[in-house]
């Protein structure tokens, strides 16, 4: 069987051109990259995918998601998760270990990874815990977590308090080549807060969480860093302070990359007033300068990564007072259409955006993916980045639909999504514009 | 006629000009009554009233519950103990049982902020917010502003300090909305760990210092510390909140000759407020616990007693 993508454009973050061609895919590869109409064959045994006016993209990568298995899946499994996944036009996803159990153990880990084989949907990468029960005081085995398969570590969900054990985290894990990736939040200063504290916290009483607690420990990461020269990747950046404490470590050569998430370029702290539970997230939505500071750290390279910090949550932890409500929102089915706006914003370029969303985050992370040559694994998702919608409730595939997003209108959306040369997901309903 | 055209009371920002004068007014028509030997008329007969309180305040719930019994509104009252919330139940939920019993209007007294908001979205039934969280306390408003008006005949153009742990009063939100809304000028004080970030977008000046901040003043609110609040390091102890943002009577002759001084209750003597003020001439606390009845007593004549 071979399979012919004909008529897309493709976007290719390596180069960072988008270009006319057309992808032969066999056995589960790219087996040769063609100008249009070079391709030739026909009979039964090609498949043949139109994506005239269409986008053909590498398979997107998310290197932050919840996804609730094991322990709370009524909210998401590992099947739902990589069924919004492939939705959204991820073939691949790194899931954070605050599970109940946590991922702090082989068996978890390894858990994980079979459950996740067998749907044959987004390939799973499980992020192992820092310490013990996520507890910030003993770390975890990582020599035999990296063996069953963890690609990271990190408490995501917590911050790792003490600093002598973060230090001690970075050391060890570089010798394993495992990345640490850092939940920046000095919690003394954020405990009691729902939302980010400026004017509108202020306006509507609700306890603020200050810019400061993420921001004191980014820089505390960044110490650590360049103290053992051991590299640091900080997760879910939300202020302008962050971003001109990375940029500061980059520029000085300190080995730290950075993510941060569709909601922190597309929401502001404004979205909270009427006391909206699916707007509370941690780090909170801030300032509308922060959300520009965002935007010109991903253009200026200050933040490699675009991840989506996918938190599902059912309505039993959301339909609640704003303080009682958990903190996160889901993000997989979204995070396409919303970076696509930074780029018809002029913030990035289509392939800088797509690499944020591909390339980077699987550098980071040291897996496959990212790019399309010939020999590569053929994970890659075809998108109409013209397509204009109201994200409605039921349209989402996740088990969970706590999102700031439904009812708003996005553009632009996954329309199938193939890997290893299998087609996992395909849209059916065909907007009438689309 | 005029209209109230609302069907809750949430806080003070949903209240235009004209809503607030027309509840004062209104307030101060059934004053009259309290005065009266027979304090009660048949306005609210055959209505319910329930007093659904997940904070304990004896002040705020007793000044409802005489308010709606004035009006002949039968009354219930259901605490955070009594109630089904101790088992888990959620406040939706327990709310939709509460409409399920058909009242007219649930007096909701809550600690999470928007918490009003919450369940008037879902019930039939008028809410009245008897104070949520940290947000807003629209009674306690409308009785200052009252009860300011009554003592200096208009609001309009005062010069008002509110001193005292501003971030976490919902007293000082609703009168700041309130009363910048009728027009006074409003001053801000307090240890600067007491002050929110931002807060004079809300149009409102800040000045730390006690004593600045009464100067050339008509009015002084304060608010009531919560001692529980020196163990977040917010002030170090009671005797030091005392000696530097406690209003005596040294401090009080930088204000107006005939400045009055208001408190919600209960005080804390010697704390927020010496003694000697607490008692003396320029103390309208008393006048404000009349006022909360009236108050009361029109916000729930015009959710359900009105010609609508
Ligand atoms: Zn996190």
């Amino acid at each position: 069987m071979i399979t012919r993508i004909r008529a897309g454009r493709f976007v290719d973050p390596v180069k960072g051109c988008v270009e006319q061609v057309e992808l032969i895919i066999e056995k589960g590869k790219i087996a040769r990259i063609l100008p249009p109409g070079e391709f030739k064959e026909e009979g039964p045994r090609i498949r043949t995918i139109n994506a005239a006016d269409k986008l053909i993209v590498p398979g997107l990568i998310d290197m932050h998601v919840h996804l609730r298995e094991p322990g709370e899946e009524y909210k998401e499994t590992i099947d739902s998760g990589q069924m919004a996944a492939v939705a959204g036009g991820f073939t691949s996803i790194a899931c954070m270990p605050n599970t109940m159990p946590p991922n702090d153990t082989r068996a978890v880990t390894e858990f994980i990874i079979e459950k996740a084989k067998r749907t044959g949907l987004a390939r799973v990468y499980p992020i192992a815990a820092i310490t013990v029960m996520q507890k910030g005081e003993r770390l975890t085995e990582f020599g035999e977590l990296k063996e069953a398969g963890a690609v990271a570590v990190s408490d995501d969900g917590f911050c790792v308090t003490n600093s002598e054990v973060m230090r001690r985290a970075l050391e060890y894990a570089r010798y394993h080549g495992l990345m640490v990736i850092s939940h920046s939040e000095d919690l003394n200063l954020s405990r009691s807060g729902v939302m980010h504290e400026g004017v509108v916290s202020t306006r509507i009483g609700l306890q603020g969480i200050p810019a400061a607690s993420e921001e004191i420990m980014v820089f505390r990461e960044i110490s650590l860093a360049a103290l053992t020269n051991c590299p640091v990747h900080i997760a879910h950046v939300s202020t302008a302070g962050s971003v001109e404490i990375i940029k500061r470590a980059k520029d000085a050569g300190i080995p730290v990359t950075a993510e941060t998430a569709p909601h922190y370029f597309s929401l502001d702290h404004k979205e909270v007033a009427g006391y909206n539970t699916y707007a509370k997230v941690k780090p909170p939505l801030r300032t509308p300068e922060d959300v520009q500071a965002i935007k010109d750290g991903l253009a200026e390279g200050v933040i490699d990564v675009i991840a989506t910090d996918h938190a599902p949550h059912s309505d039993i932890e959301k339909k609640l007072e704003f303080d009682k409500a958990a903190f996160g929102m889901i993000g997989l089915e979204t995070a396409l259409a919303l970076t696509l706006q930074l780029v018809r914003d002029k913030i990035l370029g289509l392939p800088e955006a797509i690499g944020k969303l591909s390339l980077s985050p699987a550098s980071v992370l040291g897996i496959p993916g990212g790019c399309i040559k010939t020999g590569v694994q053929a994970d890659l998702a075809v998108i109409d980045p013209e397509c204009e919608y109201v994200l409605k409730r039921e349209d989402i595939l996740s088990k969970s639909w706590n999102s700031p997003f439904i009812g708003k209108k996005l553009k632009g959306r996954n329309e199938l999504t193939m890997i290893g040369g299998e087609i996992v997901w395909e849209r059916k309903s065909k907007h009438p514009r689309c | 006629m005029r209209k109230f055209d609302h069907r809750h009371l949430i806080g003070m920002g949903r209240l235009s000009v004209d809503d607030i004068e027309l509840i004062l007014d209104t307030a101060e028509s059934f004053k009259e009554l309290s005065e009266r030997d027979i304090k009660k008329v048949p306005t609210l007969r055959g209505k319910s009233v329930v007093n659904f309180f997940f904070e304990p305040s004896t002040r705020t719930r007793t000044s409802f519950e005489i308010a709606a019994k004035r009006l002949s509104a039968d009354t219930f009252s259901l605490s955070a103990s009594g109630s089904s919330m101790v088992k888990g139940e959620t406040l939706i939920d327990t709310a939709l049982n509460l409409q399920a019993m058909k009242p007219d209007i649930i007096v909701l007294r809550h600690p999470s902020s928007g918490a009003p908001q919450l369940i008037a979205n879902r019930v039939k039934a008028g809410i009245i917010n008897a104070g949520d969280g940290i947000n807003e306390h629209p009674t306690q408003s409308l009785l200052d502003l009252l009860t300011i008006r009554e003592k200096m005949g208009k609001i309009k153009g005062l010069n008002i300090s509110i001193i005292g742990d501003i971030s976490h009063s919902r007293v000082a939100r609703s009168n700041i909305i309130g009363l910048t809304k009728m027009g006074a000028d409003v001053t801000l004080s307090g240890p600067p760990t007491m002050i929110p970030v931002g807060v004079e977008s809300l149009g409102v000046r800040v000045v730390l210092n006690p004593a600045e901040a009464v100067k050339g003043k008509d009015v002084i609110m304060l608010l009531r510390i919560q001692l529980e609040r020196q163990n977040k390091a917010l002030f170090p102890c009671v005797r030091e909140y005392a000696s530097y943002f406690g209003l005596t009577e040294k401090i009080i002759r930088a204000a107006k000759k005939d400045v009055i001084v208001m408190h919600p209750g209960p005080i804390n003597r010697g704390v927020e407020i010496s003694s000697e003020v607490a008692d003396g001439p320029h103390s309208v606390i008393f006048d404000q616990a009349t006022n909360g009845v009236a108050v009361r007593m029109a916000v729930l004549y015009l959710l359900i007693g009105g010609a609508k």
